[in-house]
């Protein structure tokens, strides 16, 4: 075989693996979400963060609109502080606004809720979300029930 | 009595003594071909001629295995899944399980038994006939000219057909999911971007295959350069290629698995 066939063949072996790298890249994994482009930053305090995680959804009215960038634990307060990056297009949350941790579905994985407010004035970068409500443990929420069950017989 | 416990104890130092010699000279030998990849900058055109033969050749077998153990893939996962009504998790299961694993680890696999069998039995048939020595002769070093294109060749194929394999076998997954099974073209699709991230999971595979590339084509390129240059200790050779870089590649994976994904 001639060389210049070799190198076209070669040539193409490596184009269709580059291929296949953005194909998986674009289509099967979340670089798409990857937002190259402008955030900024909102921060909530949780009582409980159940089993949130880092770069899990920020979501309003079900359309993710970022994501949890950190979560530590302010072992003064005895909270978890929540920061997350949202999209600059999405910038007209007032600042009334409440952010709530739910699950997707019954056993879904869980993702932070904005539910909008009233006021004229809107969050900007750095700002605290003061209305939270935390995650609901299935555990706790099964004990209570028990023990209501228990009082009124 | 006594004389024969000793003789097993001898066998069994004699032996750990040999594998532990020929760990030291694969060791030297990777070094030295090392070295002498940097060499190949200059002559680039050996590096394609062989990564058509590593890598073009091999570009078959993994694509139609790719195709089918994601096709299988499918088909499994969709029967298991079914009865919780999770069906549309097929793909993120195919996605995740592809990339992390069987992606790397069956190229690397199919890798060794086509390209690497064939880099060992070719050098070492060269030595056979002399034709490393031949080469010595005419001040011609052979592990810049044979060894290290070779080396150089797997080691960049192997990621290259793991990222292959990984694609296709998600197109099969694709074929059987949705158009066979009808399932939600959709959500088999964005299933897989809300959940396998690129860091974690697709460059951890790519890591993984270029570990297994490495491994890989060492043994193969030590294998022929070490073996017995009898048509004999040729076959013995290749046997051993294919089997210690299969168990390597497995060996390793779990390694890599357990420092990667453990948490």
């Amino acid at each position: 075989m001639t060389s210049r066939k070799i190198e076209i063949l070669v040539g193409l072996f490596v184009a269709a693996a580059i291929a296949a790298f953005f194909m998986l890249a674009m289509s099967v994994s979340n670089m798409s979400s990857y937002t190259g482009g402008e955030s900024y930053q909102l921060t909530a305090r949780f009582d409980n963060v159940g089993g949130l995680k880092v770069r899990s959804a920020v979501a309003a009215g079900g359309v993710t609109i970022g994501r949890v960038s950190d979560i530590q634990y302010n072992s003064e307060t005895y909270e978890a502080i929540v920061s997350m990056n949202i999209e600059s297009k999405y910038n007209k949350f007032p600042i009334d606004t409440a952010a709530s941790i739910l699950t997707s579905g019954l056993l879904g994985e869980q993702f932070v809720g904005f539910e909008p407010g009233a006021e004229e004035e809107y969050l900007k970068q750095g700002d605290e979300i003061d209305l939270t409500q935390s995650a609901l443990v299935l555990e706790q929420i099964i004990g209570q029930f028990l023990y209501s069950k228990a009082d009124e017989e | 009595m006594i004389n024969a416990l000793l003789n097993k104890i001898q066998h069994l130092g004699a032996a750990t003594i040999c594998s532990f010699r020929r760990l030291g000279r694969a060791s030297i030998f990777l070094l030295e071909v090392m070295l002498s990849c940097v060499s190949m900058l200059t002559r680039p055109a050996l590096l394609v001629k062989q990564l058509y033969s590593v890598g073009v050749q091999t570009l078959i077998i993994i694509v139609v295995a790719g195709l089918f153990v994601g096709m299988v893939m499918a088909l499994q996962s969709y029967y298991a899944l079914v009865d919780f009504g999770a069906e549309d998790s097929v793909g993120v299961m195919v996605a995740l399980s592809l990339l992390r694993e069987l992606g790397p680890v069956v190229t690397a696999l199919l890798f060794a038994g086509r390209a690497g069998s064939a880099l060992t039995a070719e050098i070492g048939l060269m030595k056979a006939t002399e034709q490393l020595s031949g080469m010595e002769m005419m001040a011609v070093n052979p592990m810049q000219r044979i060894v290290a294109p070779r080396f150089l060749a797997g080691f960049i194929a192997m990621p290259l057909l793991a990222t292959i394999f990984s694609a296709v076998g998600i197109i099969g997954a694709y074929l059987v999911a949705v158009q066979m099974l009808g399932l939600d073209s959709g959500s088999f699709w964005s299933q897989p971007q809300n959940k396998v991230d690129l860091y974690l999971d697709l460059y951890n595979g790519i890591i993984k295959s270029l570990v297994f590339g490495f491994v890989a084509t060492w043994i193969a390129v030590f294998e022929g350069y070490d073996c017995i240059p009898t048509s004999e200790g040729l076959g013995q050779a290749t046997t051993r290629t294919v089997v210690h870089s299969s168990l390597a590649i497995l060996f390793l994976d779990f390694i890599l698995t357990a420092l990667m994904f453990a948490k």
